[in-house]
């Protein structure tokens, strides 16, 4: 195959479009239901005039994961305390007269709030409560970051029925109004995730104590599992940090660190992680956090300190205009007007939670209870919610490496090539600490892509993710050559250089001279089959393909690639590398396309024929997106760059035959001729002018067009059947990957479709969608659009056995 | 400061011309110091290292350090000093205009203008940068006689336009035309105005130096209350010192315009309830470390002279301790800022074939209480020394007995550029006074950095 072009990847698609795919990068037995950090969503920040919210937003990437890497906080046992009997989840002492509760849930690296913590929590608190000794209550993790990282996913979707649900939300709604109408004063003390039901527990306390360091975040990402805050977060979040901040937290989920909570008057008091002392610095800060949050505990039973909090002038104001039932009324519905913009209706949980706000601040907080339980209830009964679910659970299974650990670590990396992914790649590398090698062959080259890393770190000191000191401490571990100095050190090459065989050859050639016997060689491709790659390779088990998706730094997923001979320690060390650059990773066996180019190829095939037949593409767009879609099919084809999607259809094309034929090849070509190469040309489908941001059709598109022109066939042609002909396409060819084998399983299947093509997270996936959707449904779409098309439509053996066994299910 | 550079001569005991003429503190000098060192009486070895020079320190002296504000130094006299090789001054806080404070003061203090003179820096252990800086031109045989000492202007500290401004102003040099300015003018701000304070901060995190003292001290689970006792205790130790006329190093210094100064104007022994009543200073509401457990920052000025010991004898002089090993080390400057005494001590002490029992004078920097507390502590413990220092036991916290007997930054002032040196002439003079032999300098800076020094006693 010829690559005439820089290589984009199939993943421009959807990268710049589809947000902060964040991860959830917990691992537990039990899911809790606050830690997910999937985004399903591609939403803009919405301003409301008044104050800013946010609808549902890309989610800021979850820093969960270095909890996992801290040692064991080994609790310890009070001195002359009354520890009165040993609990699973829960002890605590009495330091003088505050009681020291500490949660730590065993064989777990975090805490979730399950029905043994629950009760184990109430019946410790009634001790506390009827003890004359004890004044007042400390709450503490004794696991070092993480607080309790949420509900208990597996409790609540072992419930059958929506009453069922409503009944634990209820029970914990109690449990949490008791510990809010405390006569002795509770502090929660928070190191590390307060998320979900945890961070509900922490605002039903009476004062807030976090550690200021990245570990502790807090927030409510219930809306990203498609469900609500359900133990009374959407009565008391509003009351505690004003009505706009709550939606935002809310309907977008995302995680907000221990400063900014400090500002919005969500924790009370911060404490600095310390050094090393006498003992590791994570115990230590643990215990100091502990010590100061027993001084206040001390402070707030003996009067000496107050839980009021001084209101700045902004927070005044803005609760001053939320006491005017008008202006609440205006923004009630100026987020509703957001969310169902940016949602297409497609997801229940953002308005319901709405609803759930509006009910308590309107009709008082009995109404706002009971709404929040019922609604909770009827939430986990969704579709969506068990999609979004069930992609929080792929995400975490793609988080491990299911290979194992690497004989050798890698810890030198090179890469060759400094382009967009190139670059990006390093990026991503150097910020976890990888000693990085960026090698082009011009200094121009090189020179822009020094630049991009520099600059993506750059952005996000102006985020202030990063001190600037830190930027050039991490942009120092970047070396920029034109030569193969060094490579003699390296632990695993990754070539990004055009997509082109011959090149490619070349350089893995000239690399497999200078690298030593233990040096991978990965080639980010996104169509070249690796084995091609590898024929002129000495030591082939050596060679894998790892297809990153632009851009790199947004896009969560890595697709691994693996021929006969990779080695299994060569696929180890690569899923390694990836985890470590924060991927989410699937990994599929060689063939044309891989899994998520092969899937899209047929889907983009359709596209064509459904422009030929006189679909604006606009219309298009709109279809696409609204079926869930982050970005609308025409888009999508600008996005990837014309040329790239008409050699990505004439190769896939050769190797699949007819199958993949649909749209005439011929309209790519036509463009192509003509210039119109998509957004990088400046046209496309669309005109795309810097600093413009609305875009205009390319009318110059109309007579290429109206030359390829088809009659449409008008029994498949509504725009549902338009929806359905592209979807199942992609469905099929998700499917029979599954059956030859190119993919191990259908979580994998879906967690490629979501965050890396963008398959609407509603459904969940091409394998739960056909799950949740019914096969037999799919198979007679097929049916239909085969009727009418021919084979390309032919569902495959897979397919039609989960049809006629409805017991067959991809997911059990 | 360059009177500081006067009295250094003031007071060399010597036969020489000028030595009537400034009879300050003349020390009992005579025709003996021309023999060869003494044997050692004491059990102790000397570290005297075969075909390696010995350095010795003559004398030094300090103006008393005095609360920032209450002072300027510059001061000038005119005494010839050509026997000089080179002058070399620490310092932390740059004046633009004098960014070569060393050559500036040594010409202002009529040092022949053929003597070189350079400044270095090093944070709070700029003095010590100096003085080894010159024990290496001496040990490498560049030169014999060094001036070396540090100055510091607390009270006038260059406060820049803000990074705007600053902007503006030289983009407004080159603006050529009044349609060019005019624009320039039109994108003023009134907070442009708003001026930039030199901070006690870290550049790489930020973080001000108490504020990380206190995340030490917290580290070490170091209270409130030993902090303050600590204080208390360099406090009363600093006023014994004064009131004994221990303190010798201090030499009076005129304020232009106001009275002479003769002594440290810090000390105020104060009482621990007194202490208790303040609020912290860095992390509030709940922190530990305070103004009262705080070392305070002063203008001052320190220097002393340090010669080849055979130029010193034959020049008739009779020095007060020898200058012995040295090291320099650093660590995390977020979290181990302050532990460069923990980490140099060992080190130092390694270099030197000494353990902790042979230190007969230990002179800390006291940045904080609770940083000697945590660097006591951090020293104590095995556990430190092996996971963070690669160590395998710990090297033990000094005994407290001997450990700044006459006071320390806490109660005399810490002008940053001028500690060094008192730190290595209080411990020359208490291995006088006391009879000890070896003498333990060590400091601790900003940037994670750590200095630690042996002073040896010169035989009487």
């Amino acid at each position: 195959m010829a690559w005439s072009q820089r290589q984009l990847g199939t993943g421009v698609l959807v990268g710049q479009y589809i947000g902060h795919l964040a991860g959830a990068r917990l691992r537990q037995k039990s899911p809790p239901l606050g830690s997910p950090r999937l985004s399903a969503f591609h939403f803009r920040p919405l301003q409301l005039k008044m104050v800013a919210s946010r609808a549902i937003g890309s989610l800021s990437r979850a820093t969960a994961s270095r909890m996992l890497r801290c040692p064991g906080y080994i609790c310890r046992s009070f001195s002359g305390t009354s520890a009165l009997r040993t609990r699973t989840h829960i002890n605590y002492g009495v330091k003088g007269d505050v009681a020291v509760v500490r949660i730590n849930s065993p064989n777990s690296k975090v805490n979730t709030l399950n029905k043994e913590l629950q009760s184990e929590f109430m019946e410790v608190m009634n001790e506390i409560w009827a003890s004359d000794q004890i004044r007042s209550a400390v709450l503490i993790s004794s696991k070092p970051g993480c607080f309790i990282a949420g509900a208990d996913i597996n409790m609540i979707a072992s419930c059958k029925t929506p009453e069922e649900v409503t009944k634990l939300s209820q029970e914990g709604q109690r449990m949490f109004e008791k510990l809010e109408k405390s006569t002795k004063p509770v502090v929660a003390a928070i190191s590390g995730a307060c998320l979900g039901g945890g961070l509900e527990l922490a605002i039903s306390c009476q004062y807030r104590i976090a550690t200021k360091d990245r570990k502790t975040v807090l927030g409510t990402p219930e809306v990203l599992l498609g469900l609500l805050p359900g133990a009374g977060g959407t009565q008391r979040l509003p009351k505690m940090v004003g009505v706009p901040a709550a939606f935002d937290m809310m309907l977008t989920g995302r995680n907000i660190r221990a400063d900014r909570a400090k500002k919005m008057g969500l924790v009370d008091q911060l404490v600095e992680p310390l050094g090393p002392g006498l003992k590791p610095p994570e115990e230590r800060t643990i215990e100091y956090l502990e010590e100061v949050a027993v001084t206040f505990a001390k402070g707030l039973s003996d009067k000496k300190i107050s839980i009021k909090r001084d209101k700045g002038l902004v927070e005044k104001l803005t609760s001053y205009a939320m006491s005017i039932p008008f202006v609440r009324q205006q923004i009630y519905k100026k987020v509703e007007e957001k969310v169902r913009k940016q949602t297409k209706g497609l997801y229940p949980a953002p308005l319901k939670i709405i609803d759930v706000v509006k009910t308590g601040i309107e009709q008082g907080s009995d109404a706002g209870y009971l709404s929040e339980s019922q609604k909770f209830g009827e939430l986990t009964m969704t579709k969506e919610s068990k999609a979004l679910i069930g992609l929080y659970h792929g995400q975490v299974l793609c988080k491990k490496n299911k290979f194992g650990a690497p004989q050798k670590e890698a810890k030198h990396l090179a890469i060759l090539g400094a382009g967009l992914m190139g670059a990006g790649i390093a990026q991503v590398s150097v910020d976890k600490g990888l000693k990085t090698i960026l090698k082009d062959a011009t200094l121009a080259g090189l020179g822009r892509g020094q630049q991009q890393v520099f600059k993506g770190l750059n952005d996000k000191v102006k985020k202030k993710a990063l001190t600037s000191f830190e930027r050039d401490s991490i942009f120092s571990n970047l070396t920029g050559q034109l030569d193969y100095q060094g490579f003699e050190k390296a632990d695993m090459v990754i070539e990004a250089v055009f997509e082109d065989l011959s090149l490619k050859h070349r350089v893995l050639t000239e690399v497999e001279a200078v690298i030593p016997d233990h040096c991978i060689f990965a080639s980010n491709t996104s169509a070249l089959p690796i084995n091609e790659i590898a024929a002129v390779s000495k030591r082939p088990e050596k060679v894998i393909g790892m297809h990153y998706f632009s851009p790199v730094d947004k896009m969560q997923l890595l697709e691994i690639i693996t021929t006969e001979k990779t080695s299994k320690d060569t696929t180890a060390s690569a899923v390694a590398v990836g985890l470590k650059q924060g991927k989410v990773i699937i990994v599929v066996k060689d063939g044309p396309g891989f899994y998520t180019t092969r899937c899209l190829a047929p889907m983009m095939s359709e596209v064509l024929r459904i422009l030929q037949e006189g679909v604006e593409p606009k219309k298009l767009d709109a279809l696409t997106t609204s079926f869930g879609f982050p970005v609308g099919a025409a888009t999508l084809v600008d996005e990837v760059g014309v040329d790239v999607a008409k050699h990505v259809s004439e190769d896939l094309g050769k190797a699949f035959g007819e199958r993949f034929g649909g749209g005439s090849v011929e309209l790519l070509k036509q463009m192509v001729s003509r210039g119109f190469l998509g957004r990088k040309s400046g046209k496309g489908f669309y005109i795309y002018q810097e600093g413009v941001k609305s875009k205009n059709v390319n009318s110059d598109m109309d007579g290429i067009l109206a030359s390829l022109k088809v009659p449409p066939k008008s029994d498949v042609s509504s725009d549902e059947d338009i929806q359905y002909r592209l979807v199942t396409r992609f469905v099929n060819e998700a499917v029979m990957c599954l059956q030859e084998g190119i993919l191990a399983t259908p979580t994998e299947g879906d967690i490629g479709a979501v965050f890396g093509l963008g398959f609407p997270p509603c459904l969940g996936g091409p394998f739960r969608f056909v799950d949740l959707c019914g096969a037999q449904n799919i198979v007679d779409r097929l049916r239909k659009y085969e009727a009418a098309y021919g084979t390309q439509f032919s569902p495959c053996q897979l397919l039609i056995d989960h049809a006629s066994s409805p017991n067959k299910k991809f997911f059990q | 400061m360059t009177s500081i550079l006067t009295y250094t001569f003031k007071n060399l005991p010597n036969t020489s011309k000028w030595a009537l003429q400034f009879s300050l503190r003349p020390l009992s000098c005579s025709s003996q110091l021309r023999a060869a060192p003494a044997a050692q009486t004491k059990s102790k070895k000397t570290l005297a290292k075969p075909n390696m020079r010995n350095i010795v320190v003559v004398d030094g002296v300090r103006i008393p350090f005095l609360q920032s504000g209450t002072s300027g130094l510059l001061h000038r006299t005119n005494v010839p000093k050509d026997v000089v090789d080179y002058i070399i001054f620490g310092t932390v806080i740059q004046e633009v205009k004098t960014s070569n404070v060393a050559r500036e003061a040594a010409l202002g203090a009529g040092f022949s203008d053929k003597t070189p003179a350079h400044t270095v820096t090093m944070a709070c252990i700029s003095a010590n940068q100096a003085m080894t800086t010159g024990i290496g031109l001496i040990a490498s045989g560049q030169s014999d006689v060094i001036v070396a000492g540090g100055v510091e202007l607390m009270s006038d500290v260059p406060i820049r336009h803000s990074r705007k401004m600053r902007k503006m102003m030289l983009e407004l040099n080159k603006a050529k035309t009044l349609g060019q300015r005019l624009s320039l003018f039109s994108k003023f701000r009134l907070n442009f105005l708003a001026p930039e304070l030199p901070a006690v901060a870290e550049f790489s995190t930020s973080e001000t130096m108490g504020h990380s003292a206190d995340r030490l001290a917290a580290a070490f689970a170091v209270s409130r209350q030993d902090q303050d006792e600590y204080a208390l205790r360099s406090h009363s130790l600093a006023k014994k010192a004064q009131d004994e006329g221990l303190l010798s190093d201090v030499v009076p210094f005129k304020v232009p315009g106001k009275d002479t100064v003769t002594k440290d104007n810090g000390i105020r022994p104060s009482s621990l309830e007194q202490m208790a009543k303040l609020k912290p200073a860095f992390i509030k509401p709940y922190g530990t470390v305070t103004a009262a457990n705080s070392s305070f920052l002063t203008d001052g000025a320190s220097a002393m002279l340090i010669m080849a010991e055979e130029k010193a004898l034959a020049m008739g002089y009779k020095p007060k301790a020898y200058l012995r090993d040295f090291v320099y080390v650093s660590q995390d400057p977020k979290d181990q800022l302050l532990l460069g005494p923990t980490y140099a001590t060992p080190k130092v002490l390694e270099k030197a074939g000494l353990t902790m029992n042979d230190i007969d004078a230990f002179e800390f920097h006291e940045a904080f209480s609770g940083q000697i507390l945590a660097n006591f502590k951090a020293m104590d413990s095995d556990w430190f020394a092996q996971n963070y220092m690669g160590r395998k036991t710990k090297v033990g916290s000094p005994p407290l007995e001997k450990f700044n007997n006459w006071g320390g930054s806490l109660s005399l002032g810490h002008p940053f550029g001028a500690t060094g040196c008192r730190l290595v002439m209080a411990a020359a003079n208490r291995l006088r006074k006391e009879g000890g032999q070896y003498g333990l300098v060590a400091a601790c800076a900003a940037g994670g950095q750590g200095h630690a020094m042996i002073v040896e006693a010169y035989p009487k």
